[in-house]
């Protein structure tokens, strides 16, 4: 800091009222640190003193896969388009998930940070970007999974294979995040004074889940569901998420650029206004909380 | 230079519970709003004093505080609890928003509300370094550089690898306040964080605050119950009364307007208190305890020098040669272990006949460290019932704390009641 600072060039001011979007990258760039150090505590932390450690971020969308194998293609008897069913049903729970761990993770950022939120200062919004980070990195592991399974299969000499489409990969891995983390943003700062909410995340996930098509391909929805119900799984974001997944990874199902777009567009909308309700509430919620 | 100006700082709360009630009050101010008129219920509102019950659902933790602190100042911010330090803190760590007013600063301001924030349990001491300085603001960098000046001011080497939940609470403490006290922000806000640690390791963190504060010339704020603290690290204090100013100016005398509020309201009820025996043609008004240097203090170390001032308040005409007159300590089981009557001293109160207060003088109070009730008997002739003139128990506490008596530089274990000079020989 200059010596002869003028009597007016303040730094910041701590007052009651705020702009819109009072986002500060400089800010949010020099704690970068502390955002890495947030990832690292979440990756190492969970599975201290367990034997299988990692191993466990494998187990589970393993074991979920063989359920849904068992009771939706083999005693459901719902058709996977010629893709092995596990490897299906793998595919659209490793997306899922990702996107699932976001919203959760992010959706209670204020009521189980707040003992270290009401003692110091930092920006808050690095506490759900953490989040979706380390979540990031399950998600590449659960995706080195289905990779393996994914070549083991190929082997076996299963007809199926990627689709022209995959290139689009990575802008459906960021809209998962975003949408995750926009929706978890909004969800935790609604929670912070009126708890109602949290207790409908806790099955509201998992309902979404069977109106996103994950554990069915579209096709059938749209062959078996009341038109209605059809209406609402297709057009869905997630189902285009996670449809889009398949579609890219297996070869299976359909790709639309109208449904990319919108999917698109939603994600980013939700992931500003959850920014903005976010930013609204992180100055006070603490004395609501 | 000013570094930081805090202007017309208000904040609210509200009292009870969130609740359904909530709702209505928010849709209220919404409604205000949405038609661009002012919050209803910024009007209305009450003065903090925590032990009144109030008729509004809204209480005013801080009302209209202004002050500026220049570049390389120590300002001290004293009040009793609930005075509103805690939250004048909050806002000037940016924890939470003050209803009205702003606070301009030039500096990066950090915050040690506590220590020890955001330690992970799980991962070691050395992880939670670098953890616990990233939040406080510190760079990876940073931190890199200090790590060993950390670590060994902390004196926790062994146990740096080990994870923090093995660690003794004392140590953990260490480590944290280790990481807070090589933080190199422009403005450093300091909570009562003091308190914590041996005897030993707060003379360092006293000694460190002073580094801090004179040898590199950082602005500290700084909020403290220990009055001894206050004097020895800052040069200017303001203090605070029910969310208000009530006092700014250089730090004696602020720790001197302290005290005073604290004994006018122990005083004022002193005299008004009912469950006392005797006629009461006089009465006890007033109790003051003084150290050596004749200033009122509410805490004694053990073996120093005690005065105990007494104002009395006459009503009637007794007999002052044939007074008596006893004090007596009484512990926390409410056993009385020491006791000071005149007669048996061989002192006669007849000057009291043209005086209003009396004093006792304890050279050497050799109390172990606790707090202790006194509790005054004043009679007439003897001391049977009918004779009592003002008897009341528990007139005011003296806070007895830990002393060095052998001066051997440890601190003399509590737990006993009496403390009494002797030597060990072979």
């Amino acid at each position: 800091m200059p010596l002869m600072t003028p009597q007016d060039q303040w730094l910041y001011t701590i007052s009651s009222k705020h702009k819109l979007i009072d986002l500060n990258f400089k800010e949010i760039w020099r704690y970068r640190d502390l955002l890495i150090l947030f990832v690292k505590r979440d990756i190492v932390t969970v599975y201290k003193q367990t034997i299988l450690g990692p191993l466990w971020y494998v187990i589970q969308p393993l074991f979920t896969s063989v359920i849904f194998t068992l009771i939706f293609n083999n005693l459901g008897n719902i058709q996977t388009g010629g893709v092995p069913p596990f490897l299906f049903n793998l595919a659209g729970i490793t997306a899922w998930n990702y996107f699932k761990e976001c919203l959760t993770g992010t959706s209670s950022t204020f009521t189980t940070n707040q003992s270290i939120f009401g003692k110091v200062y930092f920006p808050r919004v690095i506490m759900p970007m953490s989040i979706t980070i380390s979540n990031l990195l399950k998600f590449g592991i659960q995706l080195g999974i289905f990779i393996g399974f994914y070549i083991y299969y190929a082997f076996q000499g299963q007809t199926f294979g990627f689709n022209s489409h995959i290139f689009l990969l990575p802008v459906y891995i960021v809209m998962m995040a975003l949408m995750g983390l926009g929706l978890g943003m909004i969800i935790s700062s609604m929670t912070t004074k009126y708890r109602d909410l949290t207790v409908l995340v806790g099955f509201g996930v998992q309902l979404l889940m069977y109106v996103s098509a994950v554990p069915y391909p579209v096709s059938e929805a749209k062959a078996k569901f009341p038109s209605s119900v059809a209406l609402i799984v297709e057009y869905n974001p997630l189902t285009q998420i996670i449809e889009g997944f398949r579609v890219m990874l297996l070869n299976t199902g359909a790709f639309s650029w109208f449904g990319f777009i919108y999917t698109l567009i939603i994600s980013v909308v939700l992931f500003l206004i959850g920014l903005v309700i976010f930013n609204k509430t992180e100055k006070s919620f603490i004395d609501t909380v | 230079m000013i570094i930081l100006k805090a202007s017309n700082i208000s904040k609210q709360y509200r009292l009870g519970t969130v609740g359904t009630g909530t709702i209505s009050h928010d849709l209220n101010r919404w409604w205000h709003k949405v038609r661009g008129k002012e919050d209803p219920f910024l009007k209305v509102g009450e003065s903090n004093d925590r032990s009144t019950k109030g008729e509004s659902e809204y209480v005013w933790a801080l009302q209209d505080i202004n002050f500026e602190v220049q570049r390389g100042e120590v300002l001290g911010i004293i009040g009793k609890n609930g005075a509103g330090k805690s939250t004048l803190l909050k806002i000037l760590s940016r924890v939470t928003s003050p209803t009205t007013g702003e606070i301009k600063t030039k500096g990066r301001i950090a915050s040690l509300l506590e220590v020890g924030t955001g330690f992970h349990p799980e991962l070691t001491g050395r992880e939670n370094i670098y953890l616990n300085g990233a939040i406080l603001g510190m760079t990876k960098k940073e931190i890199k550089a200090k790590e060993e000046e950390i670590i060994s001011f902390s004196g926790c080497e062994r146990y740096i690898d080990t994870p923090v939940k093995r660690y003794s609470s004392g140590m953990r403490v260490r480590l944290a306040f280790a990481v807070a006290a090589h933080l190199e922000p422009d403005v450093l806000v300091i909570d009562e964080v003091l308190a914590v640690g041996d005897a030993e390791f707060q003379k360092k963190a006293i000694g460190k605050m002073q580094d801090i504060s004179q040898g590199e010339g950082r602005t500290v704020l700084f909020v403290s119950h220990n009055m001894a603290a206050v004097k020895s690290l800052c040069t200017r204090a303001i203090v605070l009364e029910h969310g208000e100013t009530v006092f700014e100016g250089n730090v004696d005398s602020a720790v001197r307007y302290y005290l005073s509020i604290d004994n006018l309201e122990n005083n004022t009820s002193l005299i008004n208190r009912k469950d006392r025996l005797g006629n009461q043609k006089l009465k006890v008004s007033k109790i003051d305890f003084h150290n050596c240097e004749n200033d009122i203090v509410m805490e004694v170390i053990s073996g120093d020098y005690l005065k105990i001032k007494l104002l009395i308040s006459k009503f009637e005409d007794v007999v002052y040669e044939k007074l008596f007159v006893s004090i007596d300590f009484l512990n926390k089981d409410l056993v009385s272990v020491l006791k000071y009557v005149n007669d048996e001293m061989g002192f006669s109160f007849s000057d009291l006949k043209n005086k209003d207060s009396f004093e006792l003088e304890i050279p050497n109070l050799y109390l172990s460290a606790g707090i202790y009730s006194i509790r005054i008997v004043i009679t007439e002739i003897d001391t049977t019932p009918d004779n009592f003139i003002d008897v009341i128990d528990n007139v005011a506490s003296i806070k007895v704390l830990p002393g060095d008596l052998w001066g051997s530089g440890k601190l003399n274990r509590t737990d006993s009641i009496v403390i009494f000079p002797g030597d060990f020989n072979v």
